[in-house]
């Protein structure tokens, strides 16, 4: 009766058959992370910064330093470290990436993928590309807006100078590519946290409290996180108060293959992870 | 003898949640036909489904599917199709979607997927509904919807747990008639069910659990007659149930006679029924009585359910 043998590919063409496999499931997986009534909070959280920067574009507050470049940079500095990085991309890659799985045994449905002829390994991999994609299409789309909020309603001219002939172009390029980088490491971090954990929200807190306490951390705990090798790449560094422990950034070229690094052994421990879970809804 | 890569075996398994026993030192072989699970709620059915399934993980001993060991999904359900009991589906797709979605998860191209779909959403006649929301469907077909998605890929195992539940009267015939024809067809069908006449009446062979052990297994006759601590019963209708009540009364392994209410017929209980029915023949032919008919009262699965778990959780 099974005509399996005729359509899926033999051993030699294994890798074919997982890339098609892992297309299959980033397209439903998309799906779910864009249109499902869970994304509506995805929604809001990407909104959060632009909301307030709207409004502001409105009005442009009196006082010289509201006429100078150098400021906007330091205050969409701040606004990207403080809001967009620690709060947009932190909470809605947890949000995005602890429900890939978690949410799918909430919802009792998880069972459909392992009653599949797919590797869970693939299934990872499908599912962790689709949570990637999905926070870097509305992160990056976040920081390149709210940017572009900030600078030009207020100092248009300067603003148009500064992106087509001066560093802004370049600073955009590098906030998004931050944005992206952080999307990687913290994406990795929450699919295993809603892999191993029941209740994910306490792990995501601490690694929360974890990240804003960076500044005051010593050197050698500072590497333990993402954000120190995130504001290591800023192309405006912000002061972190009078507080602060200040530690070496740590150079692009260490920073970025470091977080891949990471990012590629936490996803080896996914896939161990979920190639012994055991689906029993109930405990759950 | 069938070869290993034919049967499911399950090799010494025992699966523990924690200290509680889901079953234990289960030593089983499968061949292709229909075979039941039947137990009482708690008994180890879905609990074996899923240890079949790589759903769940022994704690001891190992399983293997034709040959193929339950951790190696993408080999195993190239073969294996499971139609759990969780009535929950992805968000927010039509029927239709659901059976191809994962159809091409399996890794067929997008054509072949929607052909495969289609053959099994006619198999379960649901082809009228195919592009509603799932979650629009009543509770059969809902039941359906998942029976279909379990056996779009064709598989050589197909595992069903509770798969007429929710089932109306007719469908539940239409669906025990398709499982005698993928049977027919060389399938391995594993049945868990409550109902115990639908299970005699389609299986060919049953496994009875309680408590997370297996108690018998084998065809329901076959399990009937090793049962030497309940005698058969047999109605013999005939002209002169007394006179036969006397004569069989001679015979050192009947244990009991009782007529009829009626008055018209002999209950018989037999520790042999063989040589029951060879002394019964020889009473016929010399004339002693005329027999109208003769029928086992209790050689079918509900009574050995009653005599092997007891009367709690079966339903005839």
């Amino acid at each position: 009766m099974s005509a399996v043998a005729e359509t899926i590919p033999a051993r030699s063409n294994e890798w074919a058959l997982w890339f098609r496999q892992i297309g299959a499931i980033f397209r439903l997986e998309i799906e779910k992370n864009f249109l499902s009534r869970r994304s509506i909070l995805i929604y809001l959280i990407a909104l959060l910064p632009l909301f307030p920067l709207s409004i502001f574009a409105l009005v442009t507050p009196p006082g010289r330093e509201w006429q100078d470049l150098n400021h906007y940079n330091m205050l969409y500095a701040i606004l990207y470290n403080g809001l967009i990085l620690r709060t947009v991309v932190f909470f809605g890659c947890a949000w995005i990436f602890m429900n890939l799985f978690r949410g799918e045994i909430v919802d009792r449905s998880l069972h459909y993928y392992f009653l599949s002829a797919v590797r869970r390994e693939v299934l990872v991999v499908g599912k962790y590309f689709s949570g990637l994609v999905t926070s870097m299409i509305l992160f990056t789309g976040t920081a390149v807006i709210a940017m572009l909020l900030l600078f030009l309603p207020h100092i248009y001219s300067q603003s148009v100078r500064f992106f087509t002939a001066g560093p802004g172009l370049s600073h955009l390029l590098t906030y998004a590519g931050i944005t992206m980088l952080a999307c990687v490491g913290y994406g990795a971090f929450f699919l295993v946290v809603g892999l191993f954990v029941r209740n994910p929200i306490i792990p995501a807190v601490l690694l929360y409290f974890w990240e804003w306490l960076n500044f005051l951390l010593p050197p050698v705990l500072k590497k333990v996180s993402v954000i120190h090798y995130l504001n290591s790449l800023v192309p405006v560094p912000i002061s972190e108060g009078p507080f602060a422990v200040v530690a070496e950034p740590t150079p692009a070229w260490i920073a970025i293959p470091s977080m891949l690094g990471v990012t590629i052994l936490v996803l080896i421990l996914a896939a161990y992870r979920i190639r012994h879970l055991e689906i029993r809804y109930g405990s759950d | 003898m069938s070869s290993p890569d034919q049967l499911i075996i399950f090799d010494n398994v025992s699966k523990f949640y924690g200290e509680i026993l889901g079953v234990n030192r289960i030593n089983l072989q499968v061949a292709p036909g229909i075979t039941s699970l039947v137990g009482p709620n708690g008994a180890g059915k879905s609990t074996l489904m899923n240890l079949m399934t790589g759903l769940l993980r022994p704690t001891r001993g190992s399983i293997t599917l034709l040959g193929i060991p339950t951790d190696q999904p993408e080999q195993l359900f190239r073969k294996v199709g499971y139609c759990t009991q969780f009535d929950s589906f992805p968000r927010g797709v039509t029927g239709r979607e659901f059976i191809n979605s994962f159809l091409i998860v399996h890794g067929y191209d997008r054509k072949r997927a929607n052909e495969l779909s289609q053959v099994a959403l006619e198999r379960v006649n649901l082809v009228e509904a195919a592009d509603r929301k799932v979650a629009a469907y009543s509770k059969g077909m809902r039941q359906r919807i998942r029976l279909a998605q379990s056996i779009a890929h064709e598989p050589a195992v197909l595992i069903l747990d509770e798969p007429l539940n929710g089932l109306d009267p007719m469908v539940r015939a239409e669906t025990i008639a398709l499982f005698r024809r993928l049977a027919d067809e060389g399938l391995h069908l594993i049945i868990s069910s409550h109902i115990l006449h639908e299970v005699d009446m389609m299986s060919d062979r049953v496994v009875l659990l309680n408590n997370g052990y297996i108690v018998a297994e084998g065809n329901i006759h076959g399990v009937r007659d090793e049962m030497e601590e309940h005698p058969m019963q047999i109605l013999i209708r005939c002209d002169q149930p007394a006179k036969l009540a006397s004569y069989v009364f001679e015979q050192n392994h009947v244990v009991e006679a009782r007529l009829h209410d009626d008055r018209r017929g002999l209950f018989v209980k037999t520790r042999d029924a063989d040589r029951f029915y060879l002394m019964l023949n020889r009473a016929v032919a010399e004339g002693e009585v005329s027999v109208e008919t003769v029928a086992p009262v209790d050689d079918d699965l509900s009574a050995v359910y009653q005599y092997l778990i007891g009367p709690s959780g079966a339903s005839a």
